[in-house]
């Protein structure tokens, strides 16, 4: 299994194919619908920072707050990302994302952006929110908590070998195109629907 | 007779179980799953992280998955005992679960878009009471994930692009279909309940009342036990597999139900759960003895 170390450079993205097993380590910063939203409503210079060179992880996290103000995840696997379909390559290249991480894949506007910006779907195991959790070694800040509540915030992250599979790479290859191509094919067998 | 404030603590303990302890027909299944899938391949790795997720929460009482889902209940309970006391204290049980985070802040105040940050809302939780004979209360408690319940899909027969008749064939069709549609968005591999006929709320409902069958249970009807196995089979062959990596583990199990329908309508409903398939059943006497029952 290869590490990448974040935030990378665009060669290092360019090198990964679909299939590849990663380990990152480094820092992240998590986000979902109302993050997107956001992130694409006006240029958020207060995140800025956070999402250059680096990673956005798709999770609504399980979080205590501690007696003395910081706090732990409790629970973090990848939520659907289909979601951010509209906005995610729009938030790559305003932002200078290296990469996305989530489950279920992407769509073809996505995967477009991933090759004109240099950047990677990754995809983690969903429910694996334990496993996930336990590679989350600090939370560093956290952004729009009060105002989209803490599955939605955006929270600034140290990971260490937090482990995912290039699904969707930067050159045009998608697994998940390619496994509903594949099983399309089975299906329509099984239906005697053929095209 | 326990008081409602007992009641809340006692089903505040199947929340926590059903977070964190998946069923062990469901742990067999995935085992089984790991194993018929090609060594070193992506499938086999999912089901690698999967199992020790499903260990990692075990033994610490974690929730599993960070999206702790919809509570739906379904408590049966004496005669004469008061459904509004103890949905009551289901739905205080979820709070307080939410405070101490068994679940995840979960439900939004869909007006206003605000998380109402205790995990309950309109609608939230759901709790079907319905009385019987026995002197005890038995609860089956299923916590769904909104990623799984965002595949769920509903047909009305005939359909035409699917070649889907008013029939049994053509239940069988839609099934198979929203397997493929749902690929690995629902956490694969999923376990399917499905429903054909009522009306689109009650089949919504039924699908998901299918969901609390063991993966092991045998459905008592021959012809709707055949479809199970044969859209069990079929369904694994579509090479979808664990989170849609592609591979031989695309469903753990296929439960199906039917209800009555008026003559013009013709429902099927399909209701998808993740692998993590968090049930959790509990028979509570009424000195409050809990015993065990997923």
């Amino acid at each position: 299994m290869a590490r990448l170390t974040l935030p990378c450079d665009e060669a290092t993205i360019r090198n990964l194919k679909v299939g590849d097993f990663l380990e990152l380590s480094g820092r992240m910063i998590t986000g979902r619908d109302a993050a997107h939203h956001w992130l694409i409503h006006e240029y958020r210079e207060e995140v800025a920072s956070y999402l250059k060179d680096s990673v956005i992880y798709h999770v609504g996290p399980v979080v205590r707050k501690h007696d003395d103000g910081s706090y732990t995840f409790v629970a973090a696997g990848p939520t659907t990302s289909a979601r951010e379909e509209p906005y995610q390559a729009d938030v790559i290249g305003r932002y200078g994302l290296r990469g996305v991480i989530g489950k279920g894949g992407m769509g073809p506007k996505t995967l477009a952006g991933l090759k004109q910006h240099g950047a990677v779907y990754l995809h983690a195991i969903g429910g694996a929110a334990q496993v996930l959790a336990r590679c989350i070694r600090k939370v560093e800040t956290v952004f729009q908590l009060a105002e989209f509540g803490v599955p939605e915030a955006l929270w600034v992250i140290q990971v260490e070998d937090f482990p995912v599979v290039v699904t969707m790479d930067s050159h045009g290859n998608s697994l998940h195109a390619e496994v509903e191509k594949d099983s399309r094919q089975v299906l329509d067998r099984l239906l005697g629907l053929s095209a | 007779m326990l008081t409602a404030e007992q009641w809340t603590e006692k089903f505040v303990e199947v929340i926590a179980r059903a977070s964190s302890q998946l069923p062990r027909d469901v742990v067999e299944a995935l085992e089984r799953g790991r194993a018929a899938e090609a060594q070193g391949s992506l499938a086999q790795k999912a089901l690698d992280t999967v199992l020790r997720n499903i260990e990692l929460s075990a033994g610490s009482w974690q929730p599993i998955c960070q999206d702790t889902g919809t509570p739906l209940a379904w408590v049966h309970h004496p005669v004469g005992m008061s459904t509004r006391m103890l949905t009551g204290a289901c739905e205080e049980a979820v709070r307080r679960a939410t405070a101490k985070q068994l679940l995840r802040p979960n439900a939004v105040n869909t007006l206003t878009d605000r998380n109402t940050g205790n995990g309950s809302a309109p609608g939230i939780p759901t709790v079907h009471c319905e009385e019987w004979d026995e002197e005890h209360v038995e609860i089956h408690l299923m916590l769904k994930g909104g990623g799984c319940e965002n595949v769920g899909a509903q047909y009305s027969l005939p359909n035409t692009k699917l070649k889907a008749d008013r029939n049994l064939e053509g239940v069988k069709r839609c099934i198979l279909d929203a397997i493929f549609q749902a690929q690995g968005k629902g956490c694969a591999p999923g376990i399917i309940g499905a429903c054909f006929g009522g009306d689109r709320g009650s089949s919504f409902v039924e699908s998901k009342r299918q969901l609390l069958r063991r993966l092991p249970d045998r459905n008592s009807i021959p012809e709707l036990d055949r479809m199970e196995q044969e859209i069990l089979a079929e369904a694994n062959t579509l090479g979808i597999g664990p989170m849609g990596f592609g591979g031989k583990t695309t469903v753990l199990g296929v439960k199906i139900g039917w209800l009555g329908r008026l003559p013009a309508s013709y429902f099927v409903s399909v209701s998808y759960m993740c692998w993590a398939n968090r049930r959790a059943g509990a028979r509570i006497s009424a000195a409050g003895e809990v015993t065990w029952l997923d």
